[in-house]
């Protein structure tokens, strides 16, 4: 390439490549410096504070918070539950859509995207109400079941939460499934057919197999949304919060940490580190998933 | 594999036409299952959409005592009129809000993000990979570790609280550039832009009367999908901005719905008015425009 048709090139990205460094890198990097640092009382607390080199104190303090700790464990956890029944919902109506003929599935593909449509903060709102005791028809109708049905109790709120998510994210999961299945050529399982293989084996031995990308995918996409869950249990506490408390996830305790205790070096040292768990998490699902391939 | 719906979908669909009658002769039961696990699942998908249509409709007496999913009373003018005249009108102040953060937002992120990813599919420069490497990168890093910073760096400028500090993040958005760049590879050839060189077109004439024409599509992809991104987000609204009156409307309803433990006020009857309202631009814009997003959730699956 010509080299002034190089740089002329390279102008058309300058406008982001700055944007880049002011609204990511600059941030990141003053983030990293704050965590090194801590914020210490001069004499007896009267003459305000003054910034303190601290080193990895406040990494240490972080490994060692067992909130933080927990609230980081009690995330995987739910997300070891919620991500896989998701994204097998997900799957089982992809192949079903798969199943019918175009016109049909366009149609429940439609109805099926509905939830995906509304805003995670509305829909969170909705299915908070449709919980209430008050408000919502769920608690009626489970006690003409003989159901007790407390929502937010302890033991339930994050089957409640779980239920929400899964509600708004099975839409999107299922169009990106249901795209890939679209790709699997239709002479594979013509074959399996003729051979008498069942609808069920096909879509075990040759679809499923053939849609593994997809999969690791969507589930690599939950994954990083799932450690970064924020907006549903700030909902929820907002409506109980003896259940839900303020170090419930990970980015709870560090919206808390910097705007309620006003310990911003602690809070940036927390989000460096949760950025680091979301790199690993996301690191070990790649090979996991890639491993199982061979 | 980037399929239009119109496109890639008709080849399935031909060989289908074959098969089916077949694999259905064979399973009528099948067939039934199929159509009723799907609208088993249709019904879980619509009944909180249902019940949130009727709940507006009704006044708080109606919202307590009688059935959620019928209707008792009709209300929703009255529920209109109070959310609209509620506080002087700050409900619509936070829908023009909205409006503005998502359209003006997404609007200049998306002319940059078209004008980055053609910069990077169509010309070799030294740092190209480094700069798509950085595009890719971010996609991974937790909003917390960008949104803090940005508002201790905001408040320094005295940027918080102001409408900037919305505008501005969304100015550069990596996915945006990432969808750009594909669609430029694959809408725009390298002989066309040889032939305007030829014809003496400088750069910059090119870009904005042929390759901005051309990304129509994939313009518009870019421009829904960063819409709805910001329509949507809660936390960078909720760290930046504190006066209510540069509320987004996500805020301003999750406000609402604290109020209820921290003063007393239930204001459910004006959440559920509004959280309906809020859905009615995103309902309105994704089926207007759904061939464009259904390809745009396609291709960003495959990043």
């Amino acid at each position: 390439m010509i080299r002034s048709l190089r740089w002329k090139g390279a102008a058309f990205t300058v406008p982001f490549q700055l944007g880049f460094v002011f609204l990511y890198l600059l941030p990141i990097g003053y983030a990293i410096y704050q965590s090194l640092y801590r914020e210490q009382q001069s004499g007896l607390g009267l003459g305000g504070s003054t910034e303190q080199f601290a080193g990895l104190d406040n990494y240490q303090q972080g490994l060692t918070d067992s909130a933080f700790m927990g609230s980081v464990l009690r995330v995987v956890l739910f997300a070891c539950v919620q991500i896989p029944v998701m994204l097998l919902i997900s799957l089982l109506l992809a192949l079903l859509l798969d199943a019918l003929t175009s016109k049909v599935a366009g149609r429940f593909r439609l109805l099926l995207l509905v939830p995906y449509m509304i805003p995670g903060v509305v829909a969170a709102l909705v299915w908070i109400n449709l919980y209430s005791p008050d408000v919502g028809p769920l608690t009626p109708l489970g006690r003409a079941f003989g159901f007790d049905w407390n929502f937010f109790a302890p033991s339930m709120v994050w089957s409640s939460i779980g239920n929400l998510l899964t509600w708004h994210g099975v839409g999107y999961n299922m169009v990106i499934i249901y795209s890939a299945l679209q790709g699997v050529p239709r002479e594979l399982f013509e074959a399996a057919r003729l051979d008498g293989a069942s609808e069920l084996r096909v879509a075990l031995s040759i679809k499923i197999p053939f849609i593994r990308g997809a999969l690791v995918l969507t589930g690599m996409l939950s994954i990083i949304q799932m450690l970064q869950i924020f907006n549903e249990p700030a909902l929820f506490r907002n409506i109980t919060p003896q259940t839900v408390s303020d170090s419930f996830t990970p980015i709870m305790i560090i919206y808390n940490q910097a705007f309620n205790a006003g310990n911003y070096h602690y809070a940036a040292a927390l989000s460096v580190l949760l950025a680091l768990i979301l790199g690993v998490a996301s690191f070990l699902f790649y090979r996991l998933t890639s491993k199982e391939a061979d | 594999m980037l399929t239009t719906d119109n496109g890639t979908k008709q080849a399935p669909a031909t060989v289908r036409r074959i098969t089916r009658p077949d694999a259905a002769a064979r399973s009528r039961g099948g067939q039934r299952f199929l159509l009723v696990g799907l609208t088993l699942a249709s019904v879980y998908s619509l009944f909180p959409v249902w019940w949130l249509m009727v709940a507006a409709t009704k006044d708080r007496v109606g919202l307590y005592q009688s059935n959620g999913l019928w209707f008792s009373g009709w209300h929703l003018w009255d529920n209109l009129h109070q959310l609209f005249t509620y506080e002087h009108g700050i409900f619509l102040r936070w829908t023009a809000n909205s409006f503005l953060y998502a359209g003006v937002g997404s609007l200049g992120g998306t002319l940059l993000a078209l004008a980055t990813g053609y910069g990077l599919a169509r010309f070799e420069f030294p740092g190209r990979n480094l700069v798509f490497a950085c595009v890719v990168g971010s996609f991974l890093i937790p909003i917390a570790l960008l949104t803090l910073p940005l508002y201790l760096l905001f408040s320094q400028i005295g940027m918080v609280d102001t409408p900037w500090a919305m505008l501005v993040p969304c100015l550069i958005n990596p996915f945006s550039v990432y969808l750009a760049k594909v669609y430029t590879e694959a809408t725009i050839p390298y002989e066309l832009l040889e032939a305007a060189r030829i014809d003496g077109a400088g750069e910059l004439r090119i870009f904005f009367s042929i390759v901005l024409r051309m990304m129509t599509t994939g313009g518009a992809t870019v421009f829904l999908l960063a819409f709805v991104n910001t329509w949507n987000a809660f936390f960078l609204p909720l760290t930046v901005l504190r006066g209510e009156e540069n509320w987004t409307l996500n805020l301003g309803l999750y406000n609402w719905s604290g109020k209820r433990l921290e003063s007393g006020v239930d204001l459910t009857s004006l959440v559920l008015t509004g959280a309906l309202l809020s859905i009615v631009p995103m309902a309105i814009m994704m089926v207007a425009m759904r061939r464009y997003w259904r390809t745009g959730v396609t291709l960003g699956a495959l990043k």
